[in-house]
């Protein structure tokens, strides 16, 4: 472009992406409340077309037709997506979303060295570093975030956790292979063929790295691929000398690492234990039998027996899991909930930080049936109150309400914070059977004397006891 | 060199930045500033951009039409589907 002298146009592209930078930060800041949510996200798409716009200026780009295809292209297939998209299927679109980010990073990386090295400039070793690990942690990223994706989805891989001495094995060499090229890339910079085998390693890197890890570890998993996904981006921007890139990249590997810790806390494990543990796979040897258990202690009940109950609650908790997802039970739900409320109880929902399969999964779910933010409360907040609470109604959940967390120090989910429903006067368990969850321990929750048991589909059972409690 | 000291510095000034803030981001709109956040990270369009706009057409171009066509799914996409969740938040408010 020749509208401006070179000297004013490098102003000008660094003021703008100042401005962006200031803008990705406000935008973040604004969803620190559902209030000011919405017009943070609109604040954050403001910043990326004003860097987009203002990149297209730089001396640099001189041909529009590859860009242009590449963007039309682009905003067909994510806006398509976006829209399309059920609540439910979000942490799949979002594990998707980052891989593309990642791979996104590795092209730039790769083209930057091809370009550089053709053009017969020498590599610097710290643009080669940069380089090397924006191949490496976008690649990981890249084909994690895919296996990711088909576990979520449950296509063409198995969900639940794997393992095998051969993929921990794997994991070894292909790290340490990955490591021994990227100081290659240091210690010699300007080989093209060293890039090309990092990227091959690290993409399968990746897959070893997540195949392992079972379905209901997927929040920690989607939110370290989340960061990773900031830190390539990160990197990338080393390799340019472009300080909004670096910004950028490190608020979002910030918020995938708090994210990751705040999911690890929730299921008292460390992240190594999520990552390598093959937590759910074999149950432990010393656990109580479902037998013990739930042997002629069931209480199974119907939903006109529950709606009996109900009829005559003051306080009713609704805990959700992964399950209500599964059956698309939110309007259901949702219904019940307007007809308690109508009669005067007090309907509260208490979610817990791992329900579901991505932070804050339950809370979309909900938010999509109506339900105002403000009922949903979080765990810490709402189990002192479980002592006075009538009715708990637990609709796909089982793990994270799983007494054995506090009473059995042995019990492999022993320390987990789970929510305290067992205080309740009457607890309502709705499940399709007594299966047990990712932990792969019975519940004693399910047997206890205040426990009914509610066998069926979550949606058809909150449908039934809403219509028994019209009848009544 | 310098021209490095300024990157990190702008790196771990952004990084505790970032963890300021998120921190202060409550649990029900996880999963918006996950998608909003990733939305975001498609920053790299930027360097998309550069790679594929260049002179000559080549290898470069290629690899650089790839990411943008990548990038530009992560950024609209994103930001898109933040939208819409975060439109469920705070629309019709009625129920108490």
């Amino acid at each position: 472009m020749v509208l401006f002298n070179p000297e004013m146009r490098d102003v000008i592209v660094g003021v703008s992406y100042l401005i962006a930078a200031v803008l990705f930060v406000t935008g973040l800041k604004g969803l620190t409340h559902p209030r000011t949510a919405v017009s943070g996200n609109v604040q954050s798409a403001l910043g990326m077309l004003i860097a987009i716009l203002v990149t297209l200026l730089e001396q640099r780009v001189v041909s529009f037709e590859w860009i242009i295809a590449g963007i039309a292209l682009g905003t067909v297939v994510g806006a398509v997506w976006a829209i399309k998209v059920q609540m439910t299927g979000m942490p799949q679109l979002v594990a998707l979303f980052n891989g593309f980010g990642g791979i996104a990073s590795v092209l730039v990386a790769t083209a930057e060295a091809w370009a550089t090295i053709q053009s017969g400039n020498p590599l610097d070793k710290v643009t080669s570093l940069s380089i090397a690990l924006s191949a490496l942690i976008g690649a990981v990223t890249f084909t994690g975030s895919f296996v990711a994706f088909c576990k979520l989805q449950e296509v063409l891989i198995p969900s639940g956790a794997v393992t095998t001495v051969w993929l921990k094995g794997s994991n070894v060499i292909l790290a340490l292979l990955s490591l021994g090229l990227t100081i290659c890339m240091v210690v010699a910079p300007g080989h093209l063929n060293v890039l090309w085998i990092l990227c091959a390693v690290s993409l399968a890197l990746g897959f070893t790295l997540v195949i392992p890890i079972g379905g209901a570890d997927m929040p920690v998993v989607i939110a370290l691929l989340n960061s990773y996904s900031g830190i390539a981006a990160c990197a990338t921007g080393f390799i340019l000398n472009n300080n909004l890139l670096i910004i950028t990249g490190s608020l979002v590997g910030a918020s995938g690492i708090i994210l990751t810790k705040i999911m690890c806390k929730a299921m008292n494990r460390s992240l190594t234990n999520v990552l390598f543990g093959g937590f759910g796979a074999v149950a432990a040897s010393n656990v109580r039998t479902e037998d013990d258990v739930y042997a002629g202690k069931i209480t199974s009940a119907s939903a006109d027996e529950a709606a009996m109950v109900l009829e005559g609650a003051q306080r009713v908790v609704i805990v959700p899991g992964y399950g209500m997802a599964v059956s698309q039970a939110q309007h259901a739900v949702c219904d019940l909930v307007d007809l308690l409320a109508s009669r005067g109880v007090n309907v509260d929902f208490a979610i817990h930080p791992v329900a579901g399969r991505m932070p804050g999964h339950m809370n979309v779910l909900l938010a999509e049936a109506d339900i105002p933010y403000e009922k949903m409360r979080e765990m810490d907040d709402i189990n002192p109150e479980f002592d006075s609470v009538d009715v708990v109604l637990v609709i796909g959940a089982n793990d994270v309400v799983n007494p054995l967390a506090r009473e059995d120090p042995t019990s492999p989910i022993a320390g987990m914070p789970i929510l305290n429903v067992d205080k309740a006067r009457t607890v309502m368990v709705i499940k399709r059977s007594l299966s047990p969850g990712f932990a792969g321990i019975p519940n004693p929750l399910f047997a206890a004397d205040n426990t009914m048991m509610l066998f069926g589909d979550g949606k058809q059972m909150a449908v039934d006891i809403t219509n028994a409690l019209k009848e009544l | 060199m310098t021209l490095l000291l300024t990157s990190l510095t702008v790196f771990v000034l952004a990084m505790f930045l970032g963890l300021e803030i998120i921190t202060k981001v409550p649990p029900t709109l996880h999963t918006p500033l996950m998608s909003g956040s990733n939305a975001v990270s498609g920053i790299t369009l930027v360097g998309a951009l550069l790679a594929a706009g260049s002179a000559h057409q080549d290898l470069a171009t290629y690899l650089g039409f790839a990411a943008v066509f990548f990038a530009t799914i992560n950024v609209v996409g994103g930001f898109l589907v933040t939208h819409r969740m975060l439109a469920m938040f705070t629309s019709k408010k009625k129920k108490g």
